[in-house]
């Protein structure tokens, strides 16, 4: 228990450390870096709690690949770090406001929050020994029974956000050469070589 | 104090004795794989390899860690120094790290997870970091070309991976690779219902580990040396060491995920008197040959073709794997543990 304690300690310090830094790093990869640290520590948070599939998916999905391309895009941007350090008091106002508001927000929100009854019932039952029943296997019998639809549903959100972002960002350029495989394929000798028969001291 | 002893410093003590019983025989087994590869290349190319120093040129490698050793690390000015120095470490550790899930004979594993597939395709996924970060801090172009060209292709092979990967649990019916190896042993190997997927999951391995013909991070005529070409000495070094170890890293996953792990080849006689780690190293020196067989053998991919067989021709082919392989497993009720 005390080792379990002392690493709960070390995840969330890290995590709350590595979040203060994301906002307050002067250099953007910097940030995405810190922000990855937070990523990776919430991770080993989960396992604590005994969630080892939701702490796996957040590192294959936020780690390995969200944060890749934040990394992918904020690395190529050109920044200039003093121009960043002007703009901080300007926007601090406004971005103070709207981070109050969400507080606030979750002030309400966290205020008013009541387990459901269903949901209440089940505090006394006891708790299956993790051995016997595999998280991904609760999981798994939950979300394709029960929660069938909603998970459905996350998924047509997933493919119409994809699909609105290849149909924003794609544009076809003009004169670009493309690589037609089935062409290539599809050539045979007698479209491209021809055979002369060319007599000795005359060219073509 | 006994207590103390036996409740506490004990287990800890426990733990870090068998990693070093795991961790030993493979940085030696990184050591070698570099001597190999040259041995085995220089025999392809009808050359000798390395000869002179020891016998058969066999105490190259130390000379080389050596050497390594021994020189000055230098860091550009330009470079952004901490990330340009985490990042050969973290590199170095990711592919340390995700061994210890690995189970190397039948209970010979260090943390048995009921995740173990998920934690290693995690791990795995977190090896571009390394490429990323030195590319980016390096503060050269042609570093940085080869980190985002590894971003790239490293994310997208990712994906197809992840698919096959979903096949073989289809098929074992668990995330636990100890269990996928006792499905195999319940059944047949996976590489004999799932060839197709196998093969896939060796090319994919191969672009994961940036290996030819996959190598476009560090493709020296167009690169330089890629993503490392600023690092010295140790900083180099521990970019290669982790190169190698993840090569033996997926080795190994091909091994537990399609060629039965700790398993011998015939459950007879003289086959399973053999201990299964040396079984587990047997198939894993199989798959390393073929590594270093399809170095000698393929050009390199141009960066287009490279992004076209990942997402035209791999993805497609392994997300209908899973449909297909799902609905057998399905039709047929397939549940090798009987679970």
């Amino acid at each position: 228990m005390v080792i379990q304690a002392l690493a709960f300690y070390l995840f969330s310090i890290i995590t709350v450390v590595a979040a203060v830094m994301v906002i307050s790093a002067r250099n953007p990869v910097h940030s995405v870096l810190f922000l990855i640290l937070a990523f990776f520590n919430s991770a080993g948070l989960f396992v604590l709690l005994g969630a080892e599939f939701l702490a796996m998916v957040m590192v294959v999905v936020y780690v390995g690949a969200v944060a890749v391309l934040f990394m992918f895009v904020v690395m190529m941007l050109d920044v200039n770090i003093a121009e960043l350090r002007q703009g901080f008091l300007q926007y601090l106002p406004l971005g103070g406001i709207v981070g109050l508001v969400l507080l606030m927000e979750l002030a309400v929100v966290a205020g008013g929050f009541v387990f459901s009854p269903e949901v209440s019932e089940r505090f006394a039952a006891p708790i299956p020994v993790p051995s016997d029943i595999a998280n991904t296997e609760a999981l798994g019998n939950i979300i394709y029974t029960k929660y069938v639809y909603f998970f459905q549903a996350a998924g047509i959100i997933l493919l119409v956000a994809m699909i609105g972002a290849i149909v924003l960002t794609h544009r076809s350029r003009e004169g670009t050469r493309k690589q037609r495989i089935s062409n290539q394929v599809n050539r045979r000798p007698e479209d491209t070589i021809e055979i002369k028969k060319v007599s000795t001291g005359s060219g073509i | 104090m006994t207590e103390f002893w036996w409740v506490y410093l004990w287990p800890v003590l426990w733990i870090v004795i068998k990693i070093l019983l795991l961790v030993v025989p493979l940085l030696i087994g990184v050591a070698y794989l570099t001597y190999a590869e040259r041995k085995v290349i220089g025999a392809m190319h009808l050359r000798r390899g390395p000869n002179v120093v020891g016998p058969y040129g066999l105490l190259q490698p130390i000379a080389d860690g050596m050497k390594l050793f021994f020189k000055e690390t230098i860091i550009p000015t330009g470079a952004n120094k901490v990330v340009f120095l985490v990042a050969p470490m973290l590199t170095f550790s990711l592919a340390l790290i995700a061994w210890a899930v690995i189970p190397v004979g039948n209970g010979l594993v260090i943390a048995n997870i009921n995740v173990g597939v998920l934690y290693l395709f995690a791990i795995s996924s977190l090896g571009v970091y390394g490429v990323l970060m030195a590319g980016w801090s390096s503060n050269s172009k042609y570093a940085f070309l080869g980190g985002l060209r590894s971003a790239a292709q490293m994310v997208s092979y990712e994906v197809s991976m992840g698919f096959i990967i979903i096949t073989v649990l289809l098929v074992a019916g668990s995330l636990n690779l100890s269990d996928i190896v006792r499905a195999q042993q319940e059944t047949i190997w996976f590489v004999v219902p799932l060839f197709p997927m196998a093969v896939i999951f060796f090319i994919t391995t191969l672009a994961e580990t940036n290996r030819h013909p996959f190598d476009m991070p560090e493709a020296e005529a167009e690169l330089v040396s890629g993503y490392n070409v600023e690092y010295s000495a140790m900083t180099f070094a521990l970019f290669f060491l982790g190169e190698y170890a993840n090569m033996i890293l997926m080795a190994g996953m091909t091994t537990i995920l399609f060629l039965g792990g700790w398993l011998p080849i015939l459950d007879v006689a003289p086959f399973n008197w053999i201990p299964g780690p040396i079984w587990f190293a047997l198939k894993m020196a199989f798959v390393l040959f073929i590594f270093l067989w399809v170095r000698a053998t393929f050009p390199r991919y141009r960066y287009d073709q490279l992004m076209r067989l990942g997402w035209k021709v791999f993805l497609p082919i392994s997300l209908a794997a899973v449909v297909i392989v799902g609905g057998i497993v399905v039709a047929f009720d397939i549940n090798p543990l009987g679970r």
